[in-house]
């Protein structure tokens, strides 16, 4: 039996019957549309589908779309400026090189956001253990946490 | 017709941020489970529980009366059709017959049994739950040295010694560098069954337009063309109505350099069912059906003089391919076999390869693909020697590199190292972490009861693969570069990137070459209707052999472009570069536009010329290169936990030219963190019924942030003068350099306990139990 859940995703409230078993991030791609929170694992092990609920980092693969309702969720869509202008900390993962194959990023961005908001002037320990939820097989996270430090210096999440 | 100011700056060699990202950081490009077509099912497969069974019987009749399931396929649907191909070709190579769905016997956990295609994913799945196999379990064998021991389960009962090939390969004269010898040092080394792991899995999206009898397939993969010409084999239709797109593709390192049964298997759904089909690959489909790397089991015995000159080498390599030969799998240890000399100068090699069946998923191509383990191999063999010798390893290598004098120089395997000078980056290496205050600091440490190691590798690899001799589907690569009627420049590469920066590197090298900006170019790749003919990103090719291309499809049209420019100028003394073409006697010039723009509206065209401005050149390499380098790693293990701590992590690498020092450095650092997966975590667990105990990212440990050490990366340059831009290739160095350096290190730390070899990936408990023993394993 479905449910009717209503979701404000990047500030724009959606309203949707959903299967109560529709997970979180097969919510956000295949019925709200969005592209950016990736599926890499399905086990919470890889955070490639990390988005923020209620300002705070989740992997939404391990979530239900109905425990998001009534909620506020971010993706990495909603991340820039409504005039396309990049956040600090997008910014900083596109000097830094903090990428290769971009599949882990959308997830890696929104975990350091979440990180500089609990460690604004973070150490290379704060960053390496705020990331380790979070898994990239191309970079080997050096430009990674340069990015991190980055972005903290330009003010961050 | 003004002077035109033109422009100097140049691109190549400058650390110039990636030019794809926008998309990649803002959510909106476009991956495979990205792509949505109206109408589109979703596929969820069948695969077997048991690593060896035969089939009695398959019952989907409650999986079809799901409502939403629309068609379940099994093996007697496709055995029609063609097979799952494997390119590579051996003497006397046993190749099973790879259907693409088991028909009565499945040889691995994860074979593929039946297609269950339904309106929606979750259903798929569901449907999938309810098709019921009826196995008569069979014993199996996952383990290539009891596999082709005597009394065996055997893989594939036609071949009841599990023997796919041997291989054997002799240079030089090994019997006598083994009479003469004064030392021979023998060692097992094996190099463990890896997972590639890539972030994103496969996925295929297949849509057949039965109108035009025409198919668009949709999949992340390295080889695009590739996959065309052989997924319209398999299913028997013309290759120029198959189109092959490759979307944004999360991470390959190998695992998709193959062709799959998916990608023949959802076309054939989307011809039956006529309506677009995707299926992606579970993380647990892709550890258990995605191919697996390494997977050696090594003999090796080396031969030297006792002042440690090393004469020559033998080894018997077990190499366990899995269940079938995926598209390289038997291939992959000659390529070890190749690399074996390293970098050193000693002429006799005697190889024999024995290419085990095992009931596992194959193994083929992973993140250097064959010289891993080559490199490790060859690098831990010099260490045991120098430990047998109490020589320092620095010292050993050193006495054995080629010299700088000897290049071009013929190895005992038959190949022809290009250029090099290989005691350069370890003499960095040893500047950089002081190797003799650093001894000597060791001596300390030892003195003080800690187990503090250092350790090297001086790797060698072969790259930019390659001449069409040495690759089944040919070793060139294609570029065209096409100049728009307004001065616009569009790049079509064969060679399809999945992370590397080619939109950048290639944009670079086109924009030096036209004297153009870089944000007038375009690089389009991975779509077999758009870009002609192409091989693909693997082996390190990518800038070698596609840049190389490139080069000279611009040379071409430079050429055509200053024939337009003379014409316009009225004068046959012109200078093409900085974007413009100029007059040396008067110093009148043309712009870039002004030529394009001429070629398009041809009103007048100069003697001999064609309207247009598009020139495409398909480049055979004429050798392989050869880049090298040294790590270095500094370690300390926790006798009370066998925790290992790196405390230094140097890296040295010669790629030849660097064109984006940037996206180089990304490139080792990211290899070094496979190789340390390799080192000290990862494995590719079989049990002996052949179920994958490592099989999901719970299981399987691949690197995370905090356990990476900080890599002091540098290099040393040494040009190739194989291709024009004298790069080398990056791609794979850091992983062939990593492990050994890792080892050996670990070793050295542990060798006061009398430690002289250690098998990866190098955990805690294994070195906890060897601390234990008092280092006997």
């Amino acid at each position: 039996m479905n449910r009717k859940i209503s979701v404000t995703i990047n500030g724009k409230r959606h309203t949707d019957e959903v299967e109560p078993r529709l997970l979180l991030i097969h919510y956000l791609r295949e019925v709200a549309g969005l592209t950016g929170p990736h599926i890499g694992c399905e086990t919470s092990i890889c955070g490639a589908c990390t988005v923020m609920l209620d300002g705070k980092a989740v992997k939404s693969c391990t979530m239900f779309a109905v425990q998001a309702d009534g909620r506020d969720v971010l993706t990495i869509e909603g991340l820039a400026a409504a005039d396309g202008k990049l956040h600090p900390i997008q910014e900083a993962f596109w000097n830094e090189h903090g990428l290769q194959c971009g599949f882990c990023t959308p997830g890696m961005i929104l975990t350091t956001k979440q990180l500089l908001e609990d460690h604004p002037n973070p150490t290379d320990h704060e960053i390496r253990h705020g990331l380790e939820g979070n898994l990239c097989r191309c970079t080997g996270y050096q430009h990674i946490v340069n990015a991190v430090k980055a972005a903290a210096a330009k003010g961050g999440a | 017709m003004a002077t035109t100011i033109t422009k100097t700056e140049t691109l190549v060699g400058k650390r110039i941020r990636r030019r794809e990202d926008p998309r990649l950081i803002t959510g909106t490009a476009c991956y495979l489970d990205d792509i949505k077509i109206p109408g589109m099912h979703h596929a969820c497969i069948v695969r077997s529980t048991h690593a060896a069974a035969k089939i009695k019987g398959i019952s989907s009749q409650a999986a079809s009366e799901l409502p939403g399931v629309v068609a379940i396929f099994t093996g007697a649907d496709i055995a029609k059709l063609g097979a799952v191909p494997c390119a590579a070709s051996l003497p006397g190579l046993r190749v099973p017959h790879h259907h693409l769905l088991a028909q009565d016997r499945v040889y691995f956990v994860g074979h593929p049994i039946a297609v269950v295609v339904a309106t929606d994913r979750y259903i798929a799945r569901d449907a999938a739950d309810l098709v019921e196999v009826d196995y008569d379990v069979l014993p199996a064998v996952a383990d290539p040295e009891k596999a082709i021991a005597a009394g065996a389960p055997p893989v594939h009962p036609e071949w009841p010694d599990n023997v796919a090939f041997t291989f054997h390969q002799e240079g030089g004269d090994t019997e006598q560098a083994f009479r003469d010898a004064e030392i021979v040092v023998k060692q097992r080394i094996t190099s463990q069954r890896l997972i590639p792991t890539a972030m994103e899995t496969r996925g295929v999206v297949a849509e057949w337009r039965p109108g035009d009898k025409a198919m668009t397939l949709w999949s992340s993969t390295q080889i695009p063309h590739l996959m065309r010409t052989m997924v319209a084999g398999i299913l028997g239709m013309n290759e120029n109505l198959l189109r092959v797109i490759t979307p944004e593709v999360g991470g390959g390192f190998g695992s998709k350099l193959n062709v799959y049964a998916e990608e023949a298997l959802m076309g054939f759904v989307a011809m039956k069912i006529g309506k677009p089909v995707k299926w992606v690959e579970s993380r647990r489909e892709n550890f258990t059906c995605t191919i697996h790397g390494r997977g050696h089991v090594d003999y090796f015995e080396l031969a030297a003089k006792r002042d440690g000159t090393m004469l020559g080498l033998k080894l018997k390599l077990i190499q366990d391919l899995g269940a079938y030969h995926q598209l390289l799998t038997p291939a992959i240890p000659t390529l070890s076999v190749l690399m074996m000399p390293g970098l050193y100068r000693f002429k006799n090699i005697s190889a024999e390869i024995v290419g085990a069946f095992t009931n596992c998923v194959p193994t083929d191509a992973y993140r250097g693909a064959g010289r891993p383990e080559a490199t490790h191999g060859i690098e831990r063999m010099v260490d045991i020697l120098a430990a047998e010798l109490k020589m320092d390893p620095a010292e050993i290598r050193l006495k054995n590199f080629v010299g700088n004098d000897e290049f071009p120089f013929p190895t005992a395997t038959g190949l022809m190292y290009d250029s090099g000078n290989y005691a350069a980056p370890l003499h960095q290496a040893l500047e950089t972490v002081s190797y003799e205050s650093l001894r000597k600091e060791q001596t300390a440490a030892r003195a003080a009861g800690k187990l503090m190691g250092i350790g090297m590798s001086t790797y060698g690899e072969i790259c930019a693969m390659g001449p069409s001799q040495a690759l089944p589907a040919g070793g060139w690569e294609s570029a065209t570069v096409k100049v728009e009627p307004t001065g616009k420049v569009t790049v079509l590469t064969g060679c399809s990137p999945h992370g590397q920066g080619e939109e950048t590197t290639f944009a670079q090298v086109a924009a030096d070459e036209l004297g153009c900006d870089i944000d007038d170019v375009m690089v389009i790749h991975g779509d077999t209707a758009i870009v002609q003919y192409g091989i693909g990103t693997f082996g390190s090719r990518g800038t070698a052999v596609g840049g190389a291309a490139l080069f000279y499809a611009l040379q071409d049209l430079k050429a055509k472009m200053k024939k337009f420019g003379a014409m316009l100028l009225e004068s046959e003394n012109v200078v093409f570069g900085g974007g413009a073409c100029v007059d040396e006697a008067t110093g009148k010039s043309v712009s870039f536009a002004e030529m394009a723009t001429a070629a398009y509206h041809a009103k007048k065209l100069p003697p001999n010329t064609e309207p247009g401005l598009v020139a495409t050149h398909f480049w055979e390499p004429p050798n392989f290169t050869f880049p090298f380098g040294a790590h270095i790693v500094v370690t300390e293990v926790d006798r009370e936990t066998g925790a290992i701590d790196i405390k230094r992590y140097v890296a040295v690498d010669d790629c030849g030219k660097i064109l984006n020092p940037l996206i180089v450095d990304g490139q080792v650092h990211g290899g070094v963190a496979q190789g340390l997966g390799q080192a000290l975590w990862e494995e590719a667990v079989y049990d002996e019924n052949g179920q994958l105990v490592s099989g999901e990212l719970t299981d399987y440990a691949i690197p995370r942030a905090p356990y990476m050490p900080w890599i002091e990366s540098s290099h040393t340059t040494t040009p190739s003068p194989v291709n024009p831009l004298g790069v080398k290739g990056v791609g794979e160095a850091g992983t062939i350099g990593c492990s050994p350096a890792v080892v050996n290190s670990v070793v050295d730390a542990l060798s006061p306990l009398g430690v002289r070899h250690i098998d990866m990936p190098l955990t805690p408990q294994k070195i906890w139990n060897l601390i234990q023993q008092g280092g006997r394993a």
